[in-house]
């Protein structure tokens, strides 16, 4: 099962955070941070597998991105490493070519897509286009919330 | 209202949205704290409005900043207004808020419950799937417990995509709530099965986790998974499947043969590496190594040579879990191991070498170790060669020097890694040498001719101050050669070697080293010379130290200054005498007559204290703090208790170490006796060892280091296996000289494989000085064991979660045995009341109220004699409010009444004798009547209350059940063996029998269980059985027979009661 995931910046900024375990904030803080510094540490050639505490951490950098994983003993990295391409190549369906500024800004759309993708560090779906139906409809459904209301009727006056 | 709606749409205008937050964010990188504080103050006052927009915006403004790191736990209760909005966007934004924010701790997360409910049976299914989503991140047991049975039922929904996050959520459920797990299983295993790969491999996903911690639970599913395995093209649900047979195979070997044919295939034909990997890995686990192990390790070999760099690095990952088991098959791949070394990514280079570690036999450790050599010469970077370097040295020291057959290529080789620059592990080599010298006698002639060699040229080591750590050899050097001198050929010119002004700029530890080993030397030349007549050595020898020594004294090391003097004394006294002709050479020898032998590194722990020894008494009064303390700022060491005061040199300022240094320059130079500083060249040695002070001979070391004489490494390596060689071909010829005699041929089959490793013998027969112990050492073992060692605290079954404590909110404990657990508060309770009543029992129902002021009841029974029971029940007051006016009541059953106070009605409460300040606990005792015990039964009941504030009170009501369990009804009563077997003889009784499936745990520990739980009494136990008996409060025996194969024959008066109490029984162990 996949402990957790982490969206970071090479700057080592933090963009996407996702516990599938109770994790106490300051024990979350601290990985984070202890994570961040291993993985940028390594050098573009290195392999994307390491040992981390009980851990395996599988990460890739996709251009100013990383995205990071870490599993557990049993778990088999190359397959969380397709999960990890697999989450990208969604975010690029549903943004049109994704970048960071994508993620900064919608990250709340991004955490609705890892939602639909993984659920309790399992995969729930592994047809790509069954998630990005499912994101389209909940989508269609905020939207249908929202479009009625202009800012008139809100107001009262129409 | 218009105008308060209008006002709010205008405040909403101007409110940041996200992204304005996340802009200005950006455009504050200098002041990015400040500006958000202050958008935590514009946040907090959104959130005071009424508008549910306003809300969600500012919860998702929230979220953001929580992933910053800000604590957002303040504004957990907005989040669960936002949840509940009906609006899907809203929705959506307070679960996201919730799933983020939201852990176990959180108090306001027992007020969703209703919410998530709702939500859960919504029409629409996203709705649903965002609660489930969010649900699933932030689930609690009171959460799972209650809705267990929601989520159960959504696995059954019309929509795949209902279904499919309820299976994978059930898995949460079923951690948080393992009772849940036997109820929901029979749907989740129909899952496996479903129409839709998604839910099917959602299914697959929580079996194999689960599976995974508890394998033996989930062998009857093998079939089911194994023609999945078969018929699956999804390499997802694959991976998983076969992750599970590499759980089951372990436990049932005839799996193994039926998976042997599959996995072939699937080896064979995949072009997912993934899954070759996970398929490799099952191997290595399981029972498949004899017909697929080969395969395996051809197919690891093709990813360790593949350019993909992960591929490669699994590859050695999967080679080292095989080095465990088969590691001749590891060894093979020598050769590309090694290769491996060279690779780019050091993080592969290092797997190789741990690979490399396992890998050495007597046999390769020479091979390995010299290519190991040609990598520690061109590796790039410090880092990377100081670990070859240790790993070299791990791998030729490990179990004791086992593969070592050739001390003489070992001291070589470490007198060949002297010459790394660089290298900060000149001690590491040090201490293997003088261990080698120390430890195996044979080699001492060899080491110390080596270490002569090493101190004549010194100057090379220390040539260049960058090569500072790799002069630590010559301080094994030094002592080596003068420990065991007796072996050197020249001893003069070592002594001379050793006294040379050089030696000063070495750091003072090991100049101490020197001076000492340069006495020792000394003695063995007065020895060697003491034959001679003319003795001219002898006293040319006095004479090099008494001119040599002087240099030394001077030193500004006090270890050095102190010997050197001593001994230029000593020498000084040994000249006037060899100048009268007296022969000195053995009573100077005496000086260091005796060997050194190693100790142990735990023979001091074990000395045994003397008796009468109090080693923590105080030797003198311990001091009184001094009085400078007392300036001392309190605060700062208020903490720590000050056990013996040390002069503080550290608090001294600056400003007051200047004056002091003033001050003593002063004194100094007005000190007649004080020498001055002069700015002689012997000066120079006399200040501290820093080095860069020193005036350094600049060696050329482009030349490659060589120190002469030196033998290579590689000479042993063909020497020694010149040496086997010949071994072999004597050892062949006397086989075949017994084969000769041994005629009668029983097809012996000819042995031309390679030497085992028992055949290669030592090239010398090397003593391995075992460590001393002191004598009568303390026979303790536990030193072997690490209290610390992780290993212990993994010795917890995975199935943790599962685990007893975790799970029971309905769960009976005998009163009697609470000591058992001292810890759990039910119990503690329920001891009290002990005494007063045989017949007790208790069980505890776990309510949460769903108010706003968080409240938790444990609730708590006793139940006592014949038609009576009394239940005990703990009333905790968890909200920060005063509780009072409480009423108790239940409604009646037929058979189970509560007793209420004459000239009240069957349905009128009972008042609680007492009120609940904030955070307080009571107990209230309720007399029930009941009539027939047979059966367990339910009751309902509510606590009606007054919440009182400081401004208002409200009403409010709490509904509980109480559960009454048969085995409640029974009372440990101890039963003589001759009775016992009376009663069963008297045919009075019914019997029944069961089996408990998948219980693994020792024989006492079920009997223990059964005692505990269900309040029987062991009558006696014979081998593989054991008698237990119980009586029920009306009187009913029960008798049960348990066997080891976890069976239980049962006989009792009463079918019915019996029939319960061994569901009861068979409860309680599916839980385990």
């Amino acid at each position: 099962m996949m402990r957790f995931m982490l969206l970071f910046s090479r700057q080592g900024k933090l963009r996407l955070q996702k516990w599938y375990t109770a994790t106490a904030e300051r024990d979350k803080k601290k990985m984070v941070r202890e994570l961040m510094q291993i993985v940028l540490a390594r050098k573009p050639k290195m392999c994307s597998f390491l040992e981390w505490r009980d851990l395996k951490i599988v990460y890739k950098r996709y251009a100013s991105l990383y995205f990071c994983c870490a599993i557990e003993e049993q778990d088999n990295e190359l397959i969380t490493l397709e999960i990890i391409h697999r989450f990208v190549e969604l975010l690029d369906k549903y943004f049109g070519s994704v970048c960071e500024l994508d993620i900064i800004f919608n990250f709340e759309k991004a955490y609705f897509i890892l939602d639909e993708f993984l659920m309790g560090g399992e995969i729930q779906d592994t047809s790509k286009k069954s998630v990005l139906k499912a994101i389209e409809q909940a989508d269609l459904l905020q939207e249908e919330d929202e479009s009625p209301r202009s800012v008139l009727e809100e107001m009262g006056l129409a | 209202m218009a105008l308060k709606i209008v006002k709010g749409s205008i405040d909403r205008m101007f409110d940041k949205n996200l992204q304005d937050l996340v802009r200005g964010i950006r455009n504050h990188k200098e002041d990015e704290a400040k500006y958000i504080s202050t958008c935590i103050d514009e946040i907090k006052q959104e959130l005071k409005q009424d508008n549910i927009a306003v809300k969600a915006n500012a919860v998702c403004k929230l979220t953001y900043l929580q992933m910053l790191g800000y604590d957002v736990s303040w504004a957990a209760f907005n989040i669960v207004e936002v949840m509940s909005s009906s609006k899907f966007t809203y929705k959506r934004i307070g679960y996201l808020a919730a799933s983020q924010c939201f852990h176990e701790s959180t108090d306001v997360i027992m007020l969703t419950t209703n919410q998530i409910r709702k939500d859960l049976s919504s029409p629409n299914q996203y709705d649903t799937g965002v609660a489930l989503t969010g649900l699933s991140c932030f689930v609690t047991p009171d959460l799972a417990r209650d809705l267990a049975n929601d989520i159960m039922t959504l696995m059954s929904h019309t929509k795949p995509y209902i279904r499919k996050k309820a299976v994978l959520i059930m898995y949460k459920v079923f951690l948080k709530y393992p009772e849940s797990l036997r109820p929901a299983f029979p749907r989740l295993k129909e899952k496996l099965e479903d129409p839709d790969p998604g839910v099917q491999s959602a299914a697959v996903n929580v079996i194999c986790e689960l599976a995974r911690r508890n394998p033996k639970n989930y062998l009857s599913l093998a079939p089911l998974f194994f023609k999945l395995m078969t018929s699956s093209t999804n390499n997802w649900v694959l991976i998983k499947i076969i992750k599970l047979f590499g759980a089951l195979t372990p436990l049932e070997p005839r799996l193994g043969k039926k998976l042997i044919e599959p996995l072939t295939n699937l080896i064979h034909s995949t072009s997912a590496m993934s899954l070759l990997y996970e398929c490799v890995n099952t191997v290595i686990a399981g029972q498949y190594w004899e017909s697929v192990g080969n395969l395996c390790v051809q197919k690891l070999r093709i990813l360790i040579e593949d350019s993909d760099q992960n591929l490669k690095y699994l590859g050695l990952l999967a080679m080292s879990k095989i080095l465990k088991t088969h590691p001749k098959s590891v060894q093979s791949h020598k050769d590309l191991i090694l290769q491996c070394l060279d690779d780019k990514d050091e993080s592969i280079r290092l797997r190789a070498l741990d690979l490399l570690y396992g890998m050495v036999s007597k046999k390769n450790l020479m091979e390995i170790v010299k290519k190991l050599m040609l990598h520690v010469d061109k590796a790039e970077g410090t880092t990377y060669r100081d670990e070859l370097l240790t790993k070299i040295i791990d791998i030729c020291s490990q179990s004791n020097y086992q593969y070592i057959t050739n001390f003489e290529w070992y001291i070589s080789i470490l007198v060949e890694l002297t010459r790394l620059e660089g290298t900060r592990h000149g001690h590491l080599i040090a201490s293997q040498m003088l261990d080698v010298a120390i430890r195996v006698k044979a080699i001492r002639a060899f080491a110390v001719a080596q270490m002569a060699t090493l101190l004549d040229n010194a100057h090379l080591l220390t040539g260049n101050t960058q090569r500072n750590g790799i002069c630590e050899v010559l301080y094994a050097a030094a002592w080596i050669c003068g420990e065991f001198s007796e072996h050197l050929e020249n001893p003069m010119q070592t002594l001379e070697a050793m006294l040379r002004p050089k030696v000063a700029t070495l750091p003072g530890h090991i100049q101490a080293v020197y001076v000492q080993n340069a006495a020792k030397l000394f003695a063995t030349v007065l020895k060697g010379e003491e034959g001679n007549t003319d003795g001219t050595a002898a006293q040319e020898a006095s004479q090099l130290m008494i001119d040599r020594l002087p240099l030394f004294v001077q030193s500004a090391n006090l270890e050095v200054q102190e010997r050197a003097s001593c001994i230029l004394q000593l020498v000084k006294y040994i000249q006037k005498l060899q100048q009268k002709d007296v022969e000195v050479a053995e009573e100077v020898n005496a000086l260091f007559a005796g060997e050194l032998n190693p100790v142990a590194p735990k023979a001091q722990k074990k000395v045994p204290v003397p008796e009468g020894l109090d080693l923590d008494a105080w030797i003198n009064e311990p001091p009184s703090e001094s009085e400078s303390e007392d300036e001392q700022p309190k605060a700062i060491f208020a903490k720590e208790e000050p056990k013996h005061s040390r002069p503080r040199h550290t608090e001294v300022d600056e400003k007051e170490l200047a004056r002091r240094r003033e001050a003593r320059k002063q004194e100094q130079a007005n000190n007649p006796f004080y020498i001055k500083a002069s700015p002689s060249s012997q000066k120079v040695y006399q200040e501290a060892p820093g080095v860069e002070h020193i005036p350094v001979v600049q060696i050329d070391l482009n030349v490659p280091l060589k120190v002469p004489g030196l033998p290579m490494s590689d000479q042993y390596v063909k020497m020694e296996e010149e040496r086997r060689q010949k071994e072999r071909a004597e050892k062949k010829k006397k086989e075949k000289k017994k084969r000769k005699e041994k005629r009668s041929g029983r097809g012996k089959k000819h042995d031309s494989a390679p030497e085992s490793e028992e055949d290669i013998t030592p090239a010398h027969m090397v003593d391995i000085v075992t460590e001393e112990m002191p004598e009568n050492a303390l026979p303790s073992d536990d030193d072997e064991r690490d209290p610390t060692d992780p290993h212990k605290a993994l010795d917890i079954d995975l199935d943790k979660p599962l685990a007893d404590s975790e799970k029971l909110p309905v769960r009976s404990h005998r009163a009697a045995e609470s000591q058992k657990s001292p810890t759990d508060g039910e119990t503690e309770n329920a001891t009290l009341q002990e005494p007063k009543k045989k017949s007790s029992k208790e069980k505890r129902e776990k309510k949460k109220d769903k108010e706003r002021d968080r409240k938790v009841y444990d609730i708590q029974g006793n139940l006592q004699d014949g038609s009576q029971v009394v239940v005990s029940v703990i009333f905790e007051n968890k909200c920060n409010s005063f509780l009072k006016s409480m009423e108790f009541n239940v409604l009646d059953s037929l058979n189970s009444k509560l007793q209420r106070p004459e000239g009240s009605g069957p349905h009128d409460g009972l008042v609680v004798p007492f009120q609940l300040p904030p955070g307080v606990s009571n107990e209230a005792r309720f007399v029930f009547t009941v009539q027939s015990i047979v059966m367990p039964q339910k009751l309902k009941g509510t606590l009606t209350f007054i919440v009182k504030n400081e401004d208002d009170s409200t009403h409010e009501k709490l509904d509980f059940k109480l559960h009454f369990t048969c085995t409640s009804y029974l009372i440990t009563t101890p039963c003589y063996s001759d009775a016992f077997a009376k009663l069963l003889e008297s045919g009075d009784l019914k019997s029944s029998s069961i089996r408990l499936e998948g219980v693994n745990m020792p024989f006492h520990h079920l009997l223990a269980r059964i005692c505990f739980h269900h309040h029987f009494s062991v009558v006696e136990r014979i081998d593989s059985c054991a008698s237990m008996y119980s009586r029920s409060i009306q009187g009913h025996h029960v008798c049960l027979l348990v066997k080891t194969t976890v069976s239980i024959d049962a006989k009792c008066d009463e079918p019915t009661l019996l029939g319960n109490v061994l569901d009861e029984i068979k409860q309680t162990f599916s839980q385990c």
